[in-house]
């Protein structure tokens, strides 16, 4: 059953690096972690890489593999043919630190600049009431396990670096629209989402729903919505007005 | 109590219990959301060993929603930072991927922590006289576990360290559904929520064993026909619970003996079924996170296939020693623990859902402990120089390793002998034979030599946590060595039954610079209030006749 397969990892830092060849044995229902694991267990003891859960639940094990924005654990290397090269970098669209390991720190800083939850005043903690119809739709973001392989795919920010500081991508489309649908949030974030975070610039290619590995409907159930609930909003004096007034959401 | 077979420190068992609720409701409030009632209140389920449905949970992916949470409610508290000051981190700093080597001490009180950056390897010297150790589990001392590699037991360690003490420690939680197949992913969890929601487990003779398990103990609360099992689903107030549901040292120990009879499953489990109990639609409603993992890590469509499922070392109820109301380590002052790395709450055996209800509950006590400890400390100890050097010197001698001794095979040696002579089922001589081997791997350990530098270097990474896994197995193996008895996450062929004598001592290990050392402390007793609460005959199963005495429920 072993065999072994032909490795071609990205190697270096922030300034310098290349692709390493090395042959790598594999195992029985491995994936590409294993095989990364195995090499670092014996020629590449220095090779960094991230990981921890090693079951597609913490979203650290990020990389590129043949291209594709993929997490690690849960490639399996039965997918590839096993005299097929299979190449190993780190994601493109943010700095690399080292090896395989990216500085995702711009995703922080976007995280910072959503205003967080805010509930209501008059309820105290016990007091919420929610159905499970309307909280499902934010929990199918609340999924999200923060692997960013959708902002790295994400062509707005993976070819134009110059838009990375007015695009909050779409791992923060979904945590604004998760806030909007949050039954008992009490800010407008789809204005928010349009002004601050530059869901505007999206145009929906759904590039990022497709690398989702929590397969979250990213752009279907969550930019789309925003989008069009954006545009009514903006157009209906009456909706606007319910705003300026108290606070109504527009659904 | 009833899970931890009467071992638990009963005032954390209380404080547990009374908190929990105003714990959960707090995390409504910065965002959460937990599954609903009809009523549109937080709904609760079962878990293994509960009298009542109250885990409050998301689908299977409850601990993610504690982490979001917090998470966010970090970036919303400094979000009024900024409103306040202007700059996010001017009251809360994360220091993310950011590993402490050392707690710092001055004048015999915590004064700092040293720590590296693993992307650049600089070194932090952390100026604080109070520290929180929240690091987690040991899992990664055992071959076969849950735990990621963080669970090395850092925490653990630091306080042998810097003279606390450990209890607790030959209590370590086997799991009893770990995934056994492919081999890559041998150990990861396969979530308890499947049992609760219907799974059962069968052997190579597609029999329901668990009936067979049911001990003395639990007879009462556990069906004993698959008829009354199936009822208690819909009705559980007049049926007895499956033997599924059992606590996971009982459950864990049936499937070890199922497969050693020869009736285990092609790839040395057993069979955990949903496929035939629940419509395809309602598995992946609610047990979506193991529908995926299942289909891509084994090929598995759970909605048709049995699982194969084994024991996995996931959790250890051992820990810290400390003070109850306020997380304080015993002995050490300025260093407080909450969460996995500290001891008592869960007694021998931990239920599921009570791991992440403790971290809420005792980590906002062991916050509000340092912080009322910091503010009576009046003027803070200062750094000694000498300490954080000695500190520095110890953290880079693996650079000047002596020999070509690896780091990654003395760990994969360290694990498999813990495996195998510490693992789930113990005795006497093979334990012995750990010890002595530990002292051997101690000695190799001490002449890893690590190349590279200090940047993102995990073959560094594992030489110092590889110090820690040792230190804390060695307390592990001369715990279970110390306790001659059977009782919860510790089984000894050599003793084989449960003895009221040990039921009141507590294990405790410290650490004298070179070797672990062991002592028995006894535990207060429980007060009459709390007692009240359990049937005198059940209380006879595990108290001695004079603590029931003195309870003044001893007599007939
Ligand atoms: C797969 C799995 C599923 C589980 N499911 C459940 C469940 O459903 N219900 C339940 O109640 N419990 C569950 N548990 C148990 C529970 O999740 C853990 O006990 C709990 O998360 C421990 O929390 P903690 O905060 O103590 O430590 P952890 O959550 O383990 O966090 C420890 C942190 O400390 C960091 N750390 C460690 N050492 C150092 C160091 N030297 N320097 C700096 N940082 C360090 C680690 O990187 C980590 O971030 C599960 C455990 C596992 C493994
Ligand atoms: S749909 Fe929008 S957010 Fe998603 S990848 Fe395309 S442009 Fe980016
Ligand atoms: S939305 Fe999906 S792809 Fe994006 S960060 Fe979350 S889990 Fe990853
Ligand atoms: S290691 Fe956690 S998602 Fe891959």
């Amino acid at each position: 059953m072993g065999y072994l397969a032909s490795m071609r990892i990205w190697r270096g830092n922030s300034e310098a690096g290349q692709l390493e060849q090395h042959k790598v044995e594999v195992g029985e229902g491995e994936v590409v972690l294993d095989v990364i694991h195995r090499l670092q267990a014996t020629e590449a003891p220095d090779l960094a890489v991230r990981w921890n859960c090693k079951a597609g639940k913490c979203g650290s094990c990020s990389a590129e593999i043949n291209g594709k924005p993929s997490l690690m654990c849960m490639t399996r290397m039965n997918t590839f043919a096993e005299d097929e090269e299979i190449t190993v970098t780190p994601l493109r669209a943010f700095p690399v630190i080292k090896d395989l390991v990216a500085d995702v720190s711009f995703n922080y800083k976007k995280a910072r600049e959503i205003p967080a939850f805010k509930g209501p005043e008059n309820l105290k903690p016990g007091e919420y009431r929610m159905e499970q119809i309307d909280v499902q739709r934010s929990q199918e973001f609340r999924k999200c396990i923060e692997c960013f392989l959708c902002q790295d795919t994400c062509h707005v920010i993976r070819d134009h670096e110059e838009n990375k500081e007015s695009f909050a991508g779409p791992r923060f489309f979904i945590r604004l629209a998760e806030l909007d649908m949050h039954p008992l949030d009490q800010l407008d974030r789809k204005r928010d989402a349009q002004e601050e975070h530059g869901l505007g610039m999206c145009n929906i290619t759904k590039c990022c729903t497709a690398v989702c590995p929590e397969h979250i409907k990213i752009t279907d159930n969550a930019i789309i919505p925003m989008k069009e609930r954006v545009v009514d909003e903006k157009y209906d004096p009456l909706v606007w007005l319910g705003r300026t007034i108290g606070r109504r959401k527009a659904d | 109590m009833r899970g931890g077979k009467f071992q638990n420190n009963w005032r954390m068992a209380e404080l547990h219990a009374k908190e929990s609720p105003d714990r959960v409701w707090e995390l409504e409030t910065y965002g959460a959301l937990f599954d609903r009632t009809p009523e549109g209140k937080i709904s609760q389920r079962n878990f293994g060993g509960h009298e009542y449905p109250r885990l409050a949970h998301v689908g299977d992916r409850t601990g993610l929603e504690l982490i979001r949470t917090m998470q966010q409610k970090i970036v919303s508290l400094q979000q009024e930072d900024f409103a306040e000051t202007g700059d996010y981190e001017s009251k809360i700093k994360v220091f993310a991927e950011l590993t402490i080597t050392e707690i710092l001490k001055t004048d015999g009180k915590v004064s700092g922590a040293l720590g590296y950056w693993r992307e650049s390897g600089e070194f932090v010297v952390f100026e604080a006289p109070a520290v929180v150790l929240a690091t987690g589990g040991i899992g990664k001392s055992f071959k076969v576990t849950s735990n990621s590699w963080e669970g090395t037991g850092d925490g653990h360690a630091l306080a042998l360290k810097a003279g606390g003490n450990l209890m607790h420690m030959e209590f370590i939680q086997f799991h009893p559904t770990g995934m056994v197949w492919p081999l890559s992913v041998k150990g990861i969890l396969v979530t308890e929520s499947v049992r609760g929601d219907g799974g059962v487990l069968r052997n190579s003779d597609g029999k329901r064993f668990m009936f067979d398990y049911i001990p003395p103990v639990f007879v009462k609360q556990y069906a004993d026909t698959e008829e009354e099992a199936d009822r208690w689903y819909t009705d559980p107030d007049n049926n007895r619970r499956p033997p599924e549901l059992l606590p996971r040292d009982e459950v864990a120990r049936a499937i070890n003996s199922e497969v050693k009879a020869g009736r285990g499953s092609p790839h040395g489990g057993v069979f955990l079924d949903v496929s035939t109990r629940l419509a395809p639609e309602v598995i992946k409603a609610r047990l979506p996170s193991m529908w995926h993992q299942f289909k891509e890590l084994a090929d598995v469509d759970i909605t048709k296939q049995a699982m194969e499922v084994g024991p996995t070392c996931h959790y250890v109820m051992g820990g810290v020693q400390v003070e109850p109301d306020t997380g304080a380590a015993t002995g050490v002052p300025g260093l407080f623990a909450a969460g996995e790395v500290a001891g008592g709450m869960h007694g021998s055996n931990r239920l599921g859902g009570n791991s992440l209800s403790d971290l809420l509950v005792f980590g906002r006590r062991a916050g509000v402990g340092a912080s009322e400890y910091v503010t009576a400390l009046g003027s803070k100890p200062k750094l000694a120089q000498a300490e954080i050097d000695r500190a520095l010197a110890s953290a880079l001698a693996p650079f000047k390793g002596d020999s070509k001794e690896n780091a990654y095979a003395v760990h994969y040696e360290l694990q498999q002998m813990m495996n195998d002579l510490v693992g789930i089922i113990r005795v006497g001589a093979e334990m012995k034979e750990a010890i002595e081997k530990l002292e051997t791997m101690k000695e190799r350990a001490k002449h890893v030599s690590v190349s590279g530098d200090t940047k993102f270097n995990p073959g560094w990474h594992i030489a110092l946590d590889l110090m820690n896994m040792l230190l804390v197995s060695e307390a592990v193996a001369k715990s279970a060595m110390e306790r001659e008895e059977s009782r919860g996450g510790h089984t000894r062929d050599d003793f084989p039954t449960m003895d009221p004598k040990w039921r009141a001592i507590h294990v405790i290990t410290s650490w004298d610079g070179s070797k672990v050392s062991t002592k028995r402390e006894s535990l207060p007793p429980m007060p009459k209030e709390l007692a009240g609460l359990f049937d005198v005959e059940e209380l006879k199963k595990y108290l001695l006749p004079e603590e029931l005495a003195q309870l003044g429920m001893g007599g007939n």
